[in-house]
């Protein structure tokens, strides 16, 4: 199956070899045709054809005039439901549009529906979501995969070619993880580049908005679309956003690339060794000076990741007390009872798991030794890539410890779950950006993803090592 | 053992989480694994190092100081599970 990019696509529909009706319409076909994958949590034809009636009508010149985008079930639009991939928000319809989504919408792309993923973003396999698992596309008949997550229903959606782009949103791993399972390309920015503002929140000193797609350069358009200062986010950053497309450049002859050590992990499978000593191969041959370096407080990161995002998401799920808005439980007897009735019957189990952990770790006398020591190891984590920038451009190493796994392999233990995060979580909380791009396939011919880092607001030099290894591997 | 039934029931309570007995114990099985995991933090020289809260290096913006009335409350309440008069409805809170 060969797939159209989205750049081919905007040139196609330039130059009228192609109405947006037309390309639209081939989407929509496949996207019933697989409609066993569960990829998404809200599909209507109908609106989609609204859409298109719209942009017909339209004169103006849109960036992403007509290109059909897959959006994560995370961003509030008002033109269609908003779940979470929760109960407790299964019959939500924001009256407000997402920063991210109003920026795509802003420059005339179609939304095909939303995407599944885990609920409230909080797991690693979209195997949380009230709605059901998603099924990697890539899976063989007789034994179904896990797409990842949290965004697996975005990096479904992009593999299974329902559309050109997806937005996902990366807490610890939830962008670049997903991609790497479903052979896509996955682009977590700095943290502030894209805003907040009209997302779930799940940890708020950690979330971010970013993007999935077909190849880097498709990547590198999306992300410029929906970067950007907005006054709404207090941590929104004002930064100017560059033309990453036009300014790609794949030469890296000069640059320095740095190897921590550290993620020399024991466990790790040796294929995922062999495609991350590939792509630092590929890169000496580029003229790319290798340098090890050391990021020694790594193995803490996971840990500290576990106190911190669930801290910050048992105070940031408190508003969904059955008042304002969603799910409401009918044993209310008493006000108290409401709250408890609503919240437990409201959310599933992983996600109570997390405000019962993050409720623990913030609460009198336990404070200090939890959060308050969590919070000071992140000050260390982040001053290790400082001073690992300091000796290199960009950082390479392997994306996620597997390849894809069984949909229905036991994930009944917590710490095992987490442990899929262990190369993504770092560069969270030092809030840096970081892509995932497919290189190499494992023996069951799964692909396999690297991540490239780069330092903060840095996105370009990620895009250009990026698409220097893509298109070597082409 | 750091959760015993006491403390699930305390955490549960401050969190407005009803759990039932099975859950409470899946969930005092569960906290106590990964509270044991993290751990290994103590392991970390922590001394004179401030703690991280905000990885964003932006100043906070202060906006101009002028009232902005959208009177909205039509939309606020727009999803509201229960409403009466233009307000949210809970149960009855006073005996």
């Amino acid at each position: 199956m060969s797939k159209s990019s989205l750049k081919q696509s905007l040139k196609d529909l330039n130059t009228k070899k192609i109405s947006i009706r037309e390309l639209n319409q081939d989407y929509l076909k496949r996207i019933k045709e697989k409609n066993n994958l569960n990829v998404f949590i809200h599909f209507s034809e109908e609106n989609v054809l609204k859409q298109i009636d719209n942009l017909e009508k339209d004169n103006s010149a849109k960036k992403l005039k007509g290109i059909p985008i897959a959006i994560k079930d995370l961003f509030c639009t008002k033109s269609m439901p908003t779940t979470a991939a929760s109960k407790i928000l299964e019959n939500f319809n924001p009256t407000y549009e997402s920063f991210v989504t109003q920026k795509l919408l802003d420059e005339g792309s179609i939304f095909v529906g939303k995407t599944n993923l885990d609920e409230f973003a909080m797991g690693s396999a979209t195997n949380t979501s009230f709605f059901g698992n998603t099924i990697n596309p890539l899976s063989k008949e007789n034994e179904p995969l896990a797409p990842g997550g949290s965004s697996g229903g975005s990096a479904a959606a992009v593999a299974a070619d329902l559309c050109l782009g997806a937005t996902g949103t990366d807490t610890g791993g939830s962008i670049r993880q997903p991609a790497s399972f479903c052979g896509v390309v996955g682009i977590k920015p700095t943290y502030g580049l894209c805003s907040r503002w009209g997302i779930a929140a799940f940890a708020s000193s950690l979330d971010q908005a970013g993007i999935f797609s077909h190849n880097v350069e498709d990547a590198s358009i999306l992300l410029q679309s929906i970067a950007g200062f907005d006054q709404r986010d207090s941590t929104s950053a004002k930064v100017d956003i560059p033309n990453y497309f036009e300014n790609l450049d794949d030469d890296l002859n000069g640059k320095t690339v740095g190897i921590p050590k550290e993620y020399s992990i024991d466990g790790t499978p040796l294929e995922i060794s062999q495609i991350w000593e590939d792509a630092i191969k590929v890169l000496e041959k580029k003229g790319v000076k290798i340098k090890n370096i050391s990021l020694p407080h790594t193995k803490y990161a996971l840990p500290t990741y576990y106190i911190i995002a669930p801290a910050e998401a048992s105070s940031n799920l408190a508003r969904y007390d059955g008042v304002k808005y969603g799910f409401r439980s009918d044993e209310i007897d008493s006000l108290d009872e409401m709250y408890e009735n609503t919240r437990a019957q409201g959310f599933g189990r992983e996600v109570k798991r997390r405000i019962l952990i993050g409720t623990y770790v913030l609460s009198a006398g336990y404070y200090d030794a939890y959060y308050l020591k969590a919070q000071k190891v992140r000050k260390l984590i982040a001053d290790d890539f400082n001073k690992a920038f300091k000796e290199c451009d960009f950082i390479v190493t392997p994306t996620a410890p597997s390849a894809a796994f069984p949909l229905n392999e036991k994930q009944n233990d917590p710490i095992k779950m987490y442990l899929n995060d262990v190369f993504t979580v770092p560069a969270s909380l030092a809030g840096l950006p970081g892509i995932s791009i497919p290189f190499g396939i494992d023996k069951n011919n799964l692909p396999l993803g690297i991540q490239i880092l780069g330092k903060h607001f840095d996105e370009q030099q990620v895009f250009n090592a990026a698409v220097s290894l893509e298109r070597s591997y082409e | 053992m750091k959760i015993d039934k006491n403390t699930i029931n305390k955490i549960a309570r401050l969190s407005r989480i009803k759990l039932d007995d099975k859950e409470s114990e899946d969930y005092i099985k569960d906290l106590n694994s990964i509270l044991d995991w993290v751990e290994q933090l103590n392991e970390v020289n922590t001394e004179n190092v401030e703690p991280l809260s905000n990885i964003s290096s932006s100043i906070l913006p202060k906006r101009e100081d002028v009232s902005n009335d959208t009177n909205s409350s039509e939309e606020i309440l727009e999803n509201a599970p229960d409403k009466l008069e233009g307000f949210f409805a809970v149960p009855k809170v006073v005996e």
